[in-house]
């Protein structure tokens, strides 16, 4: 709790002794942390390190084995929903819709109906919401091509423009652009830096890529294996072993957490 | 020399190679035939060609002298309209089971084992069956189409439904979807073009229980027309019967593939997402 001192405000979201084992098998040993609305947490650590399970427990396809998430004071529900969005690596927009339907179908999901095709005006101003979106992310000249004529990091303006039609307060983003070129990368980080900044969104990020981590975000979560037993090496799970606030500090202190964690990205998958 | 496995036909000869054994085949048919005829001209077994297109003539353009219908249209009819009724009547009913069973948990843990039941039922075996409850007239035929073919069709979508990535369902999900607005919005789409395969794929089924059914208890249709003939040893009929329902097969399944093509171009240039 003590990280967040510099706070006044109620946490968004307070992890409360959380474990997650499958089996014998621990991925998650005790975590507890708070996050507070508009913060921007990167998660970084080997693979298998539970560090998307977490998310996954955020996301609500995951329940904690023991302990538990509270969102806003209640527990985090045990299902998806529209509060917390989410851009996957892959297969996270609709193949068989064009852009502008993948992303007007946001608004269609939005109206309670039994089809979630919209009709008449609901459809004329879903088109128009739709259109700004892809304005702001990029892609307004691709309005009519099909998901399998995009390229990747076209993709995934996509998928980020379709989560943020449905106004989620949280967006979770699990390694969005692990698939994507250098170049095209320092692109999506600036979009997805200013789309945080103007919608005030709480943002986790799941990436392999360490650098990623310490210049997107204000905090930096790096999970890994508090205890180690090397004759069983599933009886212990994964904690977060570094909580760092980032962005915001001096090129010093950057450059020994730096070399702190040089180390780290050898063992990196 | 290359290798045999890396060696591809050019345009010319790929043609070449799909008439050569059509071509053959008749060649050697026509000979057979004519051999025949030589010895025996009453011989039945292999009609020569003229004699085929007689039985056309009789068949197609000429009333028959019962009932003054034509009698080749009248078992084309017939039989397209039974089959087209079973086949639609196991697609609807195949859809709705395959995609309940595939996208719903608690639908698929009690209809999955009974539907593996039921699609391991002989179809031709029940057919008895099916004619004391529904009676000879066509609902019996239709119904044992549509049983036939109904199990591969909902087994087949049930797949498809569960091959479509978990990803996409959270996401509709965290873009505020119910249930039915995912299966209606997301999934159906993406099975439709799957189901026009399953049927394409099924059609050779369903014209086996059609000219079964035909067979057994009918008073028209092409497979009704077949067996009756067969008494005459009409090899002049039963032959251009064959090969006419041969080449509706191949146009049914041609038309079935480009109707796909039209109604879903994402599914055919290979989306994936």
């Amino acid at each position: 709790m003590s990280v967040n001192a510099i706070s006044e405000q109620t946490p968004m979201i307070e992890v409360n002794n959380v474990w997650k084992q499958y089996d014998d098998n621990v991925v998650l040993e005790g975590l507890n942390v708070t996050v507070n609305e508009g913060e921007f947490v990167t998660l970084v650590g080997t693979s298998g390190c539970g560090k998307s399970t977490f998310l996954n427990m955020l996301l609500g396809t995951v329940q904690p084995s023991k302990g538990e998430i509270l969102l806003n004071g209640q527990t985090i529900p045990s299902e998806p929903g529209p509060d917390r969005g989410i851009v996957f690596q892959q297969y996270s927009v609709f193949p068989h819709m064009t852009v502008l339907e993948n992303v007007m179908a946001t608004k269609g999901f939005q109206r309670k109906g039994m089809s979630g095709y919209l009709f008449g005006q609901n459809r004329s101003q879903a088109r128009k919401d739709a259109q700004q979106i892809l304005d702001q992310v990029g892609l307004n000249h691709a309005l009519n091509k099909y998901p399998h004529e995009l390229s990747g990091g076209m993709k995934q303006r996509l998928a980020i423009a379709q989560a943020l039609l449905g106004r989620p307060r949280i967006l979770l983003l699990d390694e969005p652009f692990g698939a994507l070129d250098p170049g095209i990368r320092a692109d999506m980080h600036e979009l997805v830096l200013n789309l945080w900044k103007e919608l005030k969104l709480t943002v986790f990020m799941v990436t392999h890529d360490l650098k990623e981590g310490f210049y997107l975000g204000t905090r930096l979560w790096v999970f890994d294996k508090l205890r180690h037993d090397p004759q069983a090496p599933h009886l212990y799970g994964a904690g977060i072993t570094y909580d760092l606030p980032v962005g915001k500090m001096d090129q010093s202190i950057y450059q020994q957490i730096d070399d702190n964690l040089r180390p780290l990205p050898e063992h990196v998958a | 020399m290359k290798k045999l496995i890396n060696q591809k036909p050019n345009k010319t000869l790929k043609l070449f190679l799909v008439l050569l054994p059509f071509v053959l085949l008749i060649i050697l048919y026509m000979a057979s035939s004519e051999a025949r005829l030589e010895i025996n001209p009453n011989d039945k077994l292999l009609p020569s060609f003229s004699q085929i297109a007689d039985g056309i003539t009789r068949m197609a353009f000429e009333p028959s002298k019962r009932s003054g219908e034509y009698l080749f249209w009248q078992d084309t009819a017939s039989s397209l309209s039974r089959l087209g009724m079973g086949v639609l009547i196991a697609a609807v009913l195949g859809l709705i089971v395959g995609m309940v069973t595939g996208a719903l948990p608690l639908f698929s843990a009690w209809m999955s084992p009974l539907l593996t039941v039921i699609s391991l039922i002989p179809p031709l075996a029940v057919l008895p069956v099916l004619f004391i409850v529904f009676g000879l007239g066509e609902l019996s035929k239709v119904v044992l189409i549509a049983i036939g073919i109904t199990p591969f069709i909902a087994r087949d979508i049930q797949r498809r439904t569960q091959e479509i990535p978990a990803e996409q369902i959270v996401k509709a999900q965290t873009l505020g979807a119910n249930t039915s607005q995912i299966m209606i919005r997301v999934l159906l789409p993406q099975v439709m073009p799957k189901l026009i395969d399953a049927v394409r794929l099924s059609l050779g089924a369903g014209w086996l229980f059609l000219i079964a059914a035909e067979a057994v208890a009918s008073t028209d249709g092409l497979g009704y027309r077949i067996f009756l003939v067969r008494r005459y040893m009409a090899m002049d009929v039963i032959l251009p019967y064959v090969a006419w329902i041969t080449f509706l097969a191949f146009f049914i399944d041609v038309a079935l593939r480009q109707l796909n093509q039209k109604l879903f171009p994402w599914h055919a240039q290979g989306g994936k997402s």
